[in-house]
């Protein structure tokens, strides 16, 4: 294998650039590109073993576990999107990440807002049995 | 060659004169991008709107999660060893993928078979052990009909294990392109996509296995 690639190939959205280490412009060699993957790859199996963990221990304070798991699993689609994905926050990338948080927004709103909008239904609405005895 | 445009000499928004030149001619501030940054743009906004169809799954799924109907809970059924195994095929898979991306970098048939041979066989262990896990449940009289709380389980793992199997078929194809026709542009253009969908699919899944799974598995004293 020769040490100069031609990145016409690779998970990258937007524009060519070394992840991690190195200004822009500072050449992309295949020795940093995989220590890159394996970079992102380390940190998500620590995240990954860390909300297995989190589950199975008494070290945590236990009504918190659900946010815990939660913070895990969206600190590691953050690691994802950098080393797998190559979102950067280069000007190259503009588009890519202002379409990234356009998603996010619509995201947050169709979850938090079925969410909210529901619990506020099942607050309103009477219960099944309630129901069924005024029917009779 | 004496346009006002080409004596900007260092425009502070447009930066140096060919790219201010070509800035004022229209074309945005680095000139028409090119086609692989085009095509990875494209495919960036497919796979959000993908993300976004299964975030509605995401919110059917929270919703629903307390109406199990008399039948089987989450924290009775899920198994997180099998949950656990499923996760490493994916991320190892998805670590394979990325090394088959830097082999495509070096023009290197072999490594580019390989490792997309890996993130096959690591992709189809994964939807083995989700077929299993869900026949598993349906013997077990949790089927998606027992409970709105399964219907959406069902729907939303589903989806996700309908998706990897989508991208092997996609694989399977990919290998078969680069054995036949080589590294050429439009077919190296197509595996700049198949890498970000598989990639999606991963983060996807840490969503499912942490949101679902886990979550899901905690005493019901615990949750919100």
């Amino acid at each position: 294998m020769s040490n100069e690639p031609d990145y016409e190939a690779g998970s990258y959205v937007g524009e060519d650039r070394v992840v991690g280490d190195g200004a822009p412009g500072e050449p992309r060699t295949l020795r940093r590109e995989v220590r890159g993957y394996l970079l992102g790859l380390a940190l998500a199996v620590a995240l990954t073993i860390a909300s297995f963990w989190v589950v199975g221990t008494n070290e945590v304070y236990r009504p918190g576990l659900a946010v815990a798991i939660l913070v895990l699993a969206v600190a590691q689609m953050g690691i994802h999107l950098i080393f797998f994905l190559h979102i950067t926050t280069a000007p190259d990338n503009a588009n890519n990440i202002l379409a990234l948080a356009f998603g996010v927004l619509i995201v947050c709103l169709i979850v938090f807002g079925s969410l909210w909008v529901m619990s506020h239904m099942n607050h309103n609405m009477m219960t099944m049995d309630q129901l069924m005895r005024m029917q009779r | 060659m004496s346009t006002p445009a080409l004596r900007v000499a260092h425009d502070p928004v447009f930066g140096p004169p060919e790219a201010a030149r070509r800035a004022i001619s229209g074309h945005g501030s680095g000139g028409p991008a090119p086609k692989r940054i085009i095509v990875g743009y494209g495919f960036w906004i497919f796979l959000l709107s993908d993300v976004i169809m299964f975030s509605a799954f995401f919110a059917a799924y929270a919703v629903l999660f307390k109406n199990t109907a008399g039948g089987p809970s989450a924290h009775e059924l899920f198994d997180l060893r099998n949950t656990a195994v499923q996760t490493a095929c994916l991320l190892a898979s998805t670590f394979t993928c990325g090394m088959a991306s830097l082999a495509v970098g070096q023009r290197s048939q072999k490594w580019t078979q390989l490792a997309l041979l890996a993130t096959g066989l690591l992709g189809l262990a994964f939807i083995v052990l989700e077929v299993r896990e869900f026949s598993g449940f349906i013997a077990r009289g949790a089927g998606p009909g027992r409970s709105a709380f399964l219907s959406s389980f069902f729907t939303l793992v589903g989806c996700h294990g309908v998706h990897v199997s989508a991208g092997l078929l996609w694989l399977g194809t990919m290998m078969a392109q680069f054995f036949a026709k080589g590294f050429r542009q439009d077919i190296r253009h197509r595996f700049l996509c198949f890498s970000l969908f598989w990639h999606a699919l991963d983060i996807i899944w840490v969503a499912i296995f942490s949101l679902v799974y886990l979550v899901g598995s905690l005493p019901p004293e615990l949750l919100p």
